[in-house]
């Protein structure tokens, strides 16, 4: 009986289970790809997907798939989508959504969940993914009436893309997926409880500029939020209209073209001589989209102590969390920006020529102490090398996404990223492993487009397994594993401040990396002197139908520098 | 910025649903912010609830706490009642011994924090008393020398004062 009915009001139009509301609601989101697992608490999805136009890409473990969401929402800037079943399905997704969470990424996963019925009973494949998730998601839901779905779909992408951007998590039980009722897709959302400020208040903004004015030693310091707020062209209008230097957090790079003159480099831990130096002698510090982390930081009574702060964010809890900030401006930043121009005068001549002795001072400083690739062509190869050569060889023209340690850092000062979107990284949670499926997804938004990944040959292994999807879908991403056999970042710590005592760091001269990608069917080159860095890297960026890596073999000893080390502030780096 | 802890009085208008709870509680754990009491029922209005709850932090860590709050996404409106002029009760049931020679003596300190004996034992009183939290404070300083078999309290639940008119 049920059944007949169902047939019969399934011929209605718009009458639709839960598993096709999902798929038409992705529709009505210009939803084009999906990253996914199936399972048996999702095969009803499953099931819908096999009829829908929307691409799925099958991945080999959920952590890749939230990666790839990941890595495509950061290069092209809509919402990833992941798809995955209840429990263990479930529970893989939670680095993914707590990297995704920590560098604001917009992004909407759905999970499988037992029937409603079984829920609580410890079933088979059960977990409590959305107890599970709460402190990692912007917001997360449990599903629990088929006529809820649409409405809920359509507040997902709209908390996820809107505000400070993050991962909305809906768990979604397998009989609502097969209920049936009529399909509505609200037109707008309608949330009490939550408004995002956009526009910046304008008396705080008219401060601002006040004080920006009254500085004779000012600096931009941006972070993601210039990404994420896709404002990079108009940080470049503001920096150039006075004159002001700009340093950039990990997450920022990109935000300011990293060849413009006023480009001072990163700031913090492993930022440039000359950024930390501006940052602490700044008299006004304009802090734009950027949450004041202590990597960034370093001693933070004595971070940026001469000066006053103007703080833009679109996230009040980022604004006075770790410093008092002078001028807070709610906001977004790329309308606040274009209001702070537009209260500048006509004319800037005159601000711009007090900001001469500052300039001198900075000009010193980028004297003192600069980032150097150079190479002995008869040693061994220096990892900051290959980057550079990476960097000269493709132009700059690349997305690069990167692991998580030394790889990392050098990738953040070796390559110049002049455009927004163009590098992908773990900043706040610092995943390993997430650089390689980060770069299938961006492979995935701009098939056409170079995509490496810079890697160690310690996080490569930590997502190893997405080499089959690389190559399954023909994604030609390049990998570049700086391969120098141990867990660099760590053992540069142990190094510095445990008496080299190398404890568990170690990880040897293995896998053969270069058999290894030729078993699933990729490409594998090596360099183990200098001279064949160049051959490699063009050898590789010929390739276009399936993922490379390049095993670059290089001085297990070479360390990131500057640094400052942990706790210490930015004045004090140690350069070498 | 004031660096002394001072305790406050934070009030949390939230959408009645399942979880919500679960989320403020969490973000107080998860951020390390100290909770001294919580109270939740629903409002006149069945899709709202409203949350009292009682914490202690200096000033940057109250204005994180009302941010934070502000930020989840079931919460409709954060007050911190301590800036202001606020009524604070909370209702406390007391299990005290009342010997026959105490009856006497306890049933005066009932009758004087207008308070109420709402069960009788062979052996004690179980009294009800709503208030402040010094009326309470007093109220139990009085009764403890009868011997406390058992106390349960609320938690405090406040509301700001109506503005006065002038």
């Amino acid at each position: 009986m049920a059944k007949q009915i169902k047939k019969k009001t399934n011929k209605k139009k718009n009458m639709l289970n839960g598993a096709e509301i999902v798929l038409a609601a992705f529709e009505k989101e210009g939803v084009d790809t999906i990253f996914g697992y199936p399972g048996g608490a999702v095969l009803p999805l499953y099931d819908a997907l096999y009829d829908s136009p929307l691409k799925h890409i099958l991945v080999r473990h959920e952590q890749g798939a939230v990666h790839m969401a990941d890595g495509y929402a950061r290069a092209n800037g809509r919402p990833g989508v992941v798809v995955v079943t209840s429990g263990p399905g479930a529970t893989n997704t939670v680095t993914g959504l707590a990297t995704a969470y920590m560098d604001s990424i917009p992004m909407v996963v759905i999970t499988g969940q037992v029937p409603t019925a079984l829920i609580g009973n410890d079933a088979f494949q059960e977990a409590d993914i959305v107890g599970i998730t709460r402190p990692c998601t912007k917001h997360n839901y449990l599903v629990k009436d088929v006529r809820d779905l649409a409405g809920i779909i359509k507040e997902a992408f709209y908390i996820a893309t809107t505000g400070r951007p993050g991962p909305v998590l809906i768990d979604l039980p397998k009989d609502v997926q097969t209920a049936v009722t009529e399909f509505v897709y609200p037109d707008k959302v309608e949330l009490t409880s939550y408004h995002p400020t956009y526009k910046g208040n304008p008396r705080q903004i008219g401060k601002a500029v006040d004080m920006i004015l009254a500085s004779k030693r000012p600096l931009i310091y941006a972070g993601g939020g210039v990404i994420s707020s896709d404002a990079a062209k108009q940080l470049k209008t503001f920096a150039e209209k006075l004159s002001i230097p700009v340093t950039t957090t990990l997450m920022g790079l990109g935000g300011f073209p990293g060849t413009h003159p006023l480009f001072l480099g990163m700031l913090g831990m492993h930022g440039t001589y000359a950024a930390n130096m501006a940052v602490t002698h700044t008299d006004c510090l304009i802090a734009v989209g950027s949450r004041f982390d202590d990597r960034v930081t370093g001693k933070i009574d004595e971070f940026a102590a001469e000066a006053k702060i103007i703080h833009i964010d679109i996230d009040p809890t980022s604004i006075s969390k770790n410093v008092s900030v002078d001028v807070p401006i709610v906001g977004d930043v790329s309308g606040v920006l274009t209001n702070m121009q537009k209260a500048l005068p006509k004319t800037t001549t005159s601000y711009k020529k007090t900001l001469k002795p500052w300039v001198d001072d900075i000009a010193k400083w980028n004297k003192v102490h600069t980032l150097k690739a150079t190479q002995d062509m008869k040693k061994r190869i220096r990892p900051q090398y290959v980057v550079d050569r990476l960097y000269k060889l493709t132009k700059g023209d690349a997305i690069i996404t990167t692991e998580v340690g030394q790889n990392q850092m050098w990738a953040a000062q070796f390559f110049k990223y002049d455009k927004p979107r163009t590098f992908l990284t773990s900043g706040g949670l610092g995943t390993m492993g997430y650089g390689m499926p980060a770069a299938i997804g961006a492979q995935v938004a701009y098939p056409n487009k170079t995509v490496i990944d810079i890697a160690g040959d310690g996080s490569i292994q930590m997502n190893i397994q997405e080499l089959a999807t690389a190559v399954e879908y023909k994604l030609p991403i390049k990998i570049a594993i700086l391969n120098n056999r141990f867990l660099g970042m760590v053992r540069q710590w142990q190094e510095l401040f445990f008496d080299k005592r190398y404890s568990s760091t170690c990880l040897g001269k293995k896998p053969d990396f270069v058999k290894l990608i030729e078993a699933y069917g990729g490409v594998g080159l090596r360099a183990e002197k200098p001279a064949d860095v160049d051959k490699v890297i063009k050898q590789a960026l010929k390739i276009n139908d399936r993922p490379v890596i390049m095993d670059f073999i290089v001085d297990p000893k070479e360390c990131v520098y500057p640094m400052v080390p942990a706790g210490q502030p930015l004045s004090k780096m140690l350069l070498v | 910025m004031n660096n002394k802890e001072h305790r406050h009085t934070i009030s949390i208008l939230v959408t009645n649903e399942f979880g919500v709870l679960t989320r403020i509680a969490g973000l107080f754990s998860g951020r390390g912010f100290n909770i001294e009491s919580l109270c939740v029922a629903e409002t006149s209005d069945p899709k709202t609830s409203r949350m009292t709850i009682v914490t202690t932090g200096d000033d940057r860590i109250i204005e994180q706490i009302t941010k934070q709050l502000n930020k989840l996404i079931n919460v409709i409106k954060v007050y911190d009642l301590t800036g202001g002029e606020f009524l604070g009760r909370e209702l406390v049931l007391v299990k005290v011994f009342a010997g026959t020679e105490d009856r006497a003596e306890l049933l005066s300190i009932v009758d004087i924090f207008r308070a109420s004996v709402v069960d009788v034992g062979p052996k004690t009183y179980t009294i009800e008393l709503t208030g402040d939290e010094s009326k309470v404070r007093a109220f139990m300083d009085l009764v403890r020398p009868f011997g406390i078999k058992e106390v349960v309290r609320t938690g405090r639940i406040a509301m700001a004062r109506s503005q006065k008119t002038r």
